[in-house]
């Protein structure tokens, strides 16, 4: 399945044209499985898309018919309330028909197996499957045994694509550009498919990664996905223009990666303090839920440094570009036809 | 009634030579090894077996094989099992105890030999439970399981935690000349890991299991065998820290010795990239540096056998999300090519490669076979080395279809089989 872009060029009334003449203009993916797979000239088209299609959701009429006949399907084996409810939002705004499945409905708690449940799925001929699933590399998987196209929505550690997506973008609506940019992110590298998925696409886009953490939270061999290891989070900041925080999450963590949240919040907690070592115009990221008081103190949270909400909708922009790239854009096609 | 093979060249692993010889067999023994021209009969009395041009070789044993009967019938049957072995050159396989119930105690000793004997093909040994229900807890009746058959004793997929009982098992093991085999895995260390620790596991963000779980084991094993002066054999050897470990007690003369599968020095970690459930193994598939490790270990004779851990399983175990996903491939059938290839690849001598694939699990396991002799069993296989074919999934005579190496051309291959001079196997 091939979707073939054509640029989006009365999107927004009074502007025209959004690329440059030598800018890729087609996306041959049939999934969107990682950002391994991805070129920065593909990158950059997501991120263009997603800028053109942000004005979409300012309007009254927060709806254009481009997806009308397609269907995407959000199936989600994990608890989630941002990625699956952004994915909803980008979908029905592009008038996609949408359908949720989640662990708990769907026939997996009958003993069904995923291949067993993809399968029939796919006999229902769905455009689109996002995937969240707590195993690695399930959607790939998934991918190989159905035609229709998977959106890895987080899948095991591994990778969380469209997060990683939002992130750049709103990196580059920041601070106007990624390349060259400095940024730090402070967690469980280990278990989070957030990092992997920015480690992979910053250094990609040409941006300097460092990741800062206790040790245990370290993968072996990081340093092999070209990114600098500085384990003391305040030193990890200086020099900074972006600190990009990982939830702790404990349902994922044994207490031996470490002893106790007090301990984890009064070592590697972004504090006020902590930001003075950043550059100027430094922004702080998170892909939520936040752990207020863990992570994060209120006071970073909610201060000026803070685009967590900026990312949130951003979020259900960049998923509408992905969404339309990967099954929209029949040549001819464009965006906003019909309005 | 006799069988004349002949024009062949015989392989002796233990003198590492390769000569051309005839050998005579004779109501299932090896009556005379003549040079050829020697032997003239003819008549209705004798068959002949065409080997000019091939290897004549003692069959394989293999002295790691999971058979999954009973209790897993469908992934396995002794009967299947042992008729892919005969496909794959092998004349004799010892089971490991992991089936339901396990082989903890004579019944079901008993049983796997019944079920062998009913099926024919290849000899079986089996290897019984260090401890009973393979809990770590107590020792099973050794002396009971000696007598009703079994070859030696591991609790191989569930390793012995406690120090103080795999102890006393190599001291009660030896009064019965059972040999003790480890599977060496510190299993709180390998937590919830799916592949080796790297930088592979890092960058497809899969949970690893590191090289020191394994390397911690193999230590202890080396400890306790130095402090009973009992002899322990390490099941399916795959780091470069094993290999240096086993090679320092080797040389310190501690009476250890150690296999490896074919898949250590043959794949690396890398394979898994794409989440194929069919590099999923364990131990896993490590690093390259310690693939080249295995291959050193091998030359050197640290190394002293090569065994399969052919470990059946079907579609419901693999066709899952690759965390859920069992352990294990086959091998009985790709074991001898891809061994030749460490013989093209010059790591061993073609004697060399076959007697890590037969004479060492003879002496380890204290059976039978291994070597061509006057007199001795007329086990032996005869090897086209030269035969190149693609790996196809209908080739394969498991139940189950788990390999790796579905679809990749392989090299060398067993034209026939024989067990006790009955012809049990023959390429079509």
């Amino acid at each position: 399945m091939v979707a073939q872009y054509e640029r989006p060029s009365c999107l927004i009334e009074g502007k025209g044209v959004f690329f440059e003449e030598s800018a890729v203009t087609k996306f041959e993916h049939k999934d969107l499985l990682g950002m391994g797979p991805l070129s920065v000239p593909e990158i950059n088209l997501i991120l263009d898309t997603a800028e053109s299609l942000k004005a979409i959701s300012a309007r009254d009429i927060k709806k254009v018919p481009t997806l009308r006949g397609k269907s995407v399907v959000n199936f989600f084996y994990e608890p989630s309330t941002r990625t699956r409810i952004s994915f909803d939002v980008a979908a029905k705004q592009l008038s996609a028909d949408t359908l949720s499945l989640s662990a708990t409905t769907s026939s997996m708690v009958k003993g069904e197996t995923l291949l067993d449940t993809a399968r029939n799925l796919q006999a229902m001929r769905p455009d689109l499957i996002v995937l969240r699933h707590p195993s690695s590399g399930a959607p790939h998987m998934l991918a190989k045994e159905v035609e229709a196209g998977i959106i890895n929505a987080g899948d095991g550690i591994n990778e969380h694509p469209t997060q990683a997506l939002l992130d750049l973008y709103t990196i580059r609506e920041k601070l106007g550009r990624i390349h060259g940019v400095k940024v730090v992110i402070i967690g469980d590298i280990s278990h989070s498919r957030v990092a992997r998925s920015n480690i992979i696409g910053l250094t990609k886009m040409g941006a300097e990664v460092t990741v800062s953490g206790p040790p245990t939270m370290m993968p072996v061999g990081i340093e092999s996905l070209g990114v600098r290891v500085t384990p003391d989070p305040a030193q990890a900041v200086q020099g900074k223009d972006v600190v990009m925080l990982l939830r702790i999450q404990l349902e994922r963590q044994s207490k031996v990666l470490f002893p106790s949240m007090r301990e984890y919040a009064s070592f590697f907690g972004l504090t006020t303090e902590m930001l003075q070592g950043a550059n100027e115009g430094a922004i702080v990221m998170h892909p939520g839920p936040l752990n207020r008081g863990v992570e994060i103190t209120p006071e970073v949270a909610d201060g000026p440094y803070s685009v967590i909400l900026d990312q949130v909708a951003n979020g259900v922009a960049v998923r509408m570009a992905v969404l339309y790239l990967l099954i929209g854009g029949a040549k001819g096609d464009n965006v906003d036809q019909g309005r | 009634m006799i069988t004349w093979i002949r024009g062949g060249n015989l392989v002796d692993p233990v003198k590492g030579t390769v000569e051309q010889v005839d050998v005579i067999v004779e109501n299932g023994k090896i009556s005379r090894m003549l040079p050829p021209g020697v032997f003239q009969e003819e008549g209705p009395g004798i068959s002949r077996i065409e080997a000019s041009g091939r290897m004549v070789v003692p069959g394989l044993i293999d002295m790691h094989v999971h058979l999954r009967e009973p209790g897993h019938e469908y992934k396995e049957t002794i009967a299947s099992g042992a008729r892919a072995a005969a496909a794959g050159g092998y004349t004799a396989i010892a089971c490991m105890p992991n089936t339901a119930p396990p082989n903890d105690c004579r019944a079901v000793t008993e049983f796997i030999l019944e079920q062998a004997g009913r099926a024919g093909w290849v000899r079986v040994y089996p290897i019984a439970a260090i401890s009973k229900g393979q809990a770590g807890e107590t020792l099973t009746d050794f002396g009971e399981l000696k007598a009703a058959g079994a070859v030696g004793v591991s609790d191989d997929g569930f390793p012995v935690v406690n120090s103080e009982l795999m102890r006393r098992a190599l001291e009660y093991a030896s009064f019965y000349g059972l040999r003790v085999i480890s599977h060496c895995e510190d299993r709180g260390l390998s937590g919830n890991g799916v592949m080796h620790e790297g930088v592979v596991s890092t960058r497809i963000g899969l949970a690893g299991i590191p090289d020191a779980s394994e390397d911690i084991m193999v230590y202890r094993e080396i400890a306790l065998s130095r402090l009973t002066g009992r002899p322990v054999h390490i099941a399916h050897v795959s780091t470069a820290g094993s290999v240096d470990l086993i090679r320092r007690a080797k040389k310190k003369g501690i009476r250890v010795t150690a296999e490896t599968a074919p898949h250590y020095f043959t794949l690396d970690h890398r394979r898994v990239i794409g989440y194929d459930t069919l590099a999923k193994v364990n131990p896993p598939l490590r690093s390259p540096e310690d693939v080249e490790a295995i291959k050193a270990g091998l030359r050197e004779g640290v190394i002293d056998a090569i065994a399969t851990d052919h470990a059946p399983h079907s579609s419901l175990e693999k066709e899952v999300e690759f965390d859920r996903a069992a352990f294990g491939m086959i091998g009985l059938q790709t074991a001898l090519p891809l061994t030749l290839q460490l013989v093209r690849d010059r790591v061993l001598g073609l004697a060399e490669a076959i007697g890590k694939l037969s004479w060492a699990g003879a002496t380890i396991l204290g059976v039978p076979g291994g070597r061509l002799v006057e007199g001795g069993n007329a086990d032996l296989a005869v090897i086209d080395l030269d035969y190149e074919y693609p790996f196809e999934a209908d080739r394969i005579l498991s139940k189950s279809k788990n390999s790796p190496f579905i679809g990749e051309v392989l090299k060398g291959i067993a034209e026939l089989t024989m067990v006790g001079g009955k012809v049990v196997w023959e390429k079509r």
